[in-house]
């Protein structure tokens, strides 16, 4: 009797299409994902932007910054970008900071004047003033990274700078060099910076050799230093508009209950159009999506001490605009498929792509670059940044113009395909 | 918004006038130049076979279907207009109602998408639950009714505008005997009142019942259309039918009954006779082909052998 059980889930199975798709494709779409994302399939793995002003400008702090400028894992930007042919100046401690807090970067490298009369010190013996390092606190492998290629570069791409502290260690710690010794010495080190200023010490990036604690470097938050859960604001968000993607889907569903019951026909021969049933929908639909953000916030602010009364403003503007974009979206799937069944398998293909590409399920800024571009197609992308705006770098609602633009642009347009579609109910 | 009337009078105090409709669904014709009237008042039956067209009539005339050629008026206004709308109700086969509402809360939303609101609202609903005879049951939800108080609502939700002309798309079906004629005294109400009925239907009793005249439709077209007496009498004049029944049928049996004029339905031979007379003849040639009796009869033709007549079909095929 279990083998006839067996035979009808398999003709069932094959004749529900949209079913036996998922159950294939979903998981080769999803490897795909994480093997690009993780396995470094395309060897674009993610490079750290680091911002950086070099108040110094003495041989040293230039030998640094050029160091650091041929690392692969760092993409070293000294101005803002831009497309004017007029480069826009270099930026100032003052102008990086304000970059690193409204996201530009996660990490600024600040070399003070005077750094380069002593750019390098061992233990507690450091006479210059150290390298000061900007961050935002939400992304805390970034300051690591650069960290490392901060002592990894003064290895080698400095040697001359390595070998003058030398000397001087050796001078003092062994009672002084003789005249001779000394002119010896100078001769030497004016060869190596000769040879070093020539390129003769190699592709940096190449070199393993990696030391810690030879530059002195005060590492600071800029963003979110006295934020007591530094990723909760980033989840509630990131969480909350995967889940809204699913449940304004499956409320959008409602309208291919009603075309099967018959009840879209009774509807549609009253006074009732199209547009304003879908419209009505829509509207239903990104109020409930709003309900389900502001639950989900309060609990945040609840149980987890997410700042949600000092940002209501900024909620209430990304939370409508997001709510708007789902229910758009949920809506031309709805007006896209022909039963429950191929919304379901539909709905959870798309949303769980589009969730893991766009930041839901792991911060994009851990994703390749070609990753973090392609997340700009999705609405939890723009709505995570949004929020991140709001509760994590505390940006007042004016600098949420991109992400209001983008997401109520894309439910605009989301809605009308939807409409347009929707023309196969209307009339026989 | 009014739309002005598309036909002068008489045709704009029909209340339903439907000329030369035809529509066509890929390769296949469902409608093949249908033209049908409907009186002030009138019930008109609308009989045919599955896929005969009769749904793809109906639809059209509530502007859900769009026709390839031809021209459908209610009350003068074009099928689909606004006006047309508000004059027009429609019960069709399907439950289509909210399950998670209550009865009122039903007619209540469908009232509102018809434009009503406040008293008038309020009065529609009251009267659609009395018609219905639902006003008991106005708290309950939808989906927890009986089958036959759901086949109700779903008429109660159809007239939720008070319309002067209403279709019916096979209201019974499914329905228990009980609640059948709970149905048709509420059609038979709707009808005291003055309202004009469409009413498509498998069976011929509810026909007879209810209708002042019937159209047969098949293949897309109207076959026949007219009283159930001018059509038993257009299809048979004064002539009757003899039914012979055998035990078991068989191809010997149909070309017997074929070459003396008549046909097999199932296991019954069906032949139509001036005299009653000429059932001797037919008995005694049932005897020479020595075929296995079961019984004979003789029977004024009704709506049934009209049916069978101009289409070759029983009516529930």
């Amino acid at each position: 009797m279990i083998l006839p059980i067996i035979r009808t889930a398999i003709v069932s199975l094959r004749r529900d299409r949209a079913a036996l798709a998922l159950s294939f494709l979903l998981p080769i779409a999803f490897f795909s994902l994480f093997a690009i994302i993780f396995g470094g399939q395309h060897n674009s793995t993610p490079k750290v932007t680091v911002l950086l002003v070099d108040q110094d400008q003495s041989t040293a702090s230039r030998e640094l910054v050029q160091g650091l400028q041929h690392e692969r894992s760092l993409v070293v930007r000294t101005s803002p970008q831009t497309n004017a042919k007029t480069p826009l100046p270099d930026y100032t401690a003052a102008t990086a900071e304000a970059a690193v807090k409204s996201g530009d970067a996660p990490v600024a490298l600040i070399i003070p004047k005077g750094w380069g009369q002593s750019p390098i010190g061992f233990g507690n013996d450091r006479a210059g003033p150290a390298i000061q390092l900007l961050n935002d606190a939400s992304d805390n492998i970034a300051p690591q990274i650069v960290m490392g290629m901060l002592q990894k570069t003064v290895m080698t791409s400095m040697p001359a700078a390595m070998a003058e502290q030398g000397v001087k260690y050796t001078d003092r710690f062994i009672g002084g060099l003789t005249p001779e010794q000394r002119k010896t010495m100078d001769a030497n080190l004016d060869r190596l910076r000769q040879l070093q200023s020539g390129g003769a010490t190699g592709d940096v990036s190449s070199s393993d050799n990696a030391g810690g604690g030879f530059i002195a470097v005060n590492a600071r938050a800029v963003v979110g230093e006295n934020k007591s859960s530094p990723m909760i604001s980033y989840y509630s968000a990131a969480i909350g508009v995967m889940f809204l993607l699913f449940t304004a889907s499956g409320a959008a569903g409602s309208l291919l209950d009603e075309s099967d019951s018959g009840t879209l026909d009774r509807v549609l021969s009253s006074h009732v159009t199209m547009t304003a049933l879908l419209a009505g929908k829509v509207l239903y639909n990104t109020i409930i999506a709003f309900l389900q953000l502001t639950v989900m916030f309060l609990w945040g602010w609840a149980v987890f001490h997410l700042d949600l009364f000092s940002h209501i403003p900024g909620f209430i503007v990304m939370g409508v605009c997001t709510a708007f974009a789902v229910a758009a979206f949920g809506m031309l799937l709805a007006s896209i498929c022909h039963t429950r069944a191929q919304l379901g398998a539909v709905s959870t293909l798309l949303i769980l792509m589009m969730s893991c590409i766009g930041g839901s399920m792991f911060p994009r800024f851990l994703m390749p670059a070609a990753m973090q571009k392609a997340g700009l197609f999705t609405i939890n992308a723009w709505a995570i940044d949004g929020f991140t705006k709001v509760f994590w770098r505390d940006l007042p609602v004016s600098a949420l113009w991109p992400q209001v633009s983008v997401l109520l642009a894309v439910a605009l347009v989301l809605f009308v395909v939807a409409r347009r579609i929707a023309r196969r109910w209307e009339f026989a | 918004m009014a739309s002005a009337p598309l036909v002068s009078s008489p045709a704009a105090t029909l209340p339903l006038a439907i000329d030369a409709l035809v529509k066509r669904f890929g390769a296949v014709t469902a409608v093949a130049g249908v033209s049908l009237e409907v009186r002030p008042g009138e019930c008109l039956g609308l009989l045919g076979p599955n896929g005969a067209g009769k749904t793809t009539v109906i639809r059209a005339t509530v502007g859900r279907v769009i026709p390839d050629s031809g021209r459908i008026s209610i009350f003068g206004f074009a099928a689909g207009s606004a006006d047309a709308r508000a004059a027009l109700g429609w019960v069709s086969q399907d439950l289509a109602l909210y399950p998670r509402l209550t009865c009122k809360e039903n007619l209540e939303a469908f009232g509102r998408y018809h434009g009503l609101g406040g008293r008038q609202l309020a009065a529609s609903v009251a009267w659609c639950l009395d018609w219905a005879a639902l006003t008991d049951r106005a708290g309950d939800l939808a989906g927890k009714l009986s089958g036959g108080m759901k086949r109700r609502l779903n008429m109660a939700a159809g007239l939720i505008q008070r319309p002067r002309l209403v279709l019916m798309d096979e209201p019974t079906v499914g329905v228990d005997p009980q609640s059948r004629n709970r149905i048709f005294e509420m059609i038979e109400a709707l009808r005291a009142a003055g309202t004009s009925v469409v009413y498509t239907t498998h069976y011929m009793e509810e026909a007879e019942r209810l209708c002042d005249r019937i159209a047969i439709i098949d293949h897309g077209r109207i076959v026949a259309l007219g009283t159930k007496e001018q059509l038993v009498h257009d299809a048979f004049a004064s002539r009757s039918q003899v039914l012979v029944r055998f035990v078991g049928s068989s191809p010997e049996t149909a070309a017997w009954a074929q070459s003396r004029g008549g046909r097999m339905v199932s296991e019954t031979a069906e032949f139509s006779i001036e005299r009653p007379t000429e059932i001797a003849a037919i008995l005694d040639s049932v005897a020479t082909q020595a075929f296995e009796l079961a019984d004979v009869s003789l029977r004024r033709p009704n709506l049934e052998s009209v049916f069978l007549h101009l289409t070759g079909r029983e009516l529930r095929e």
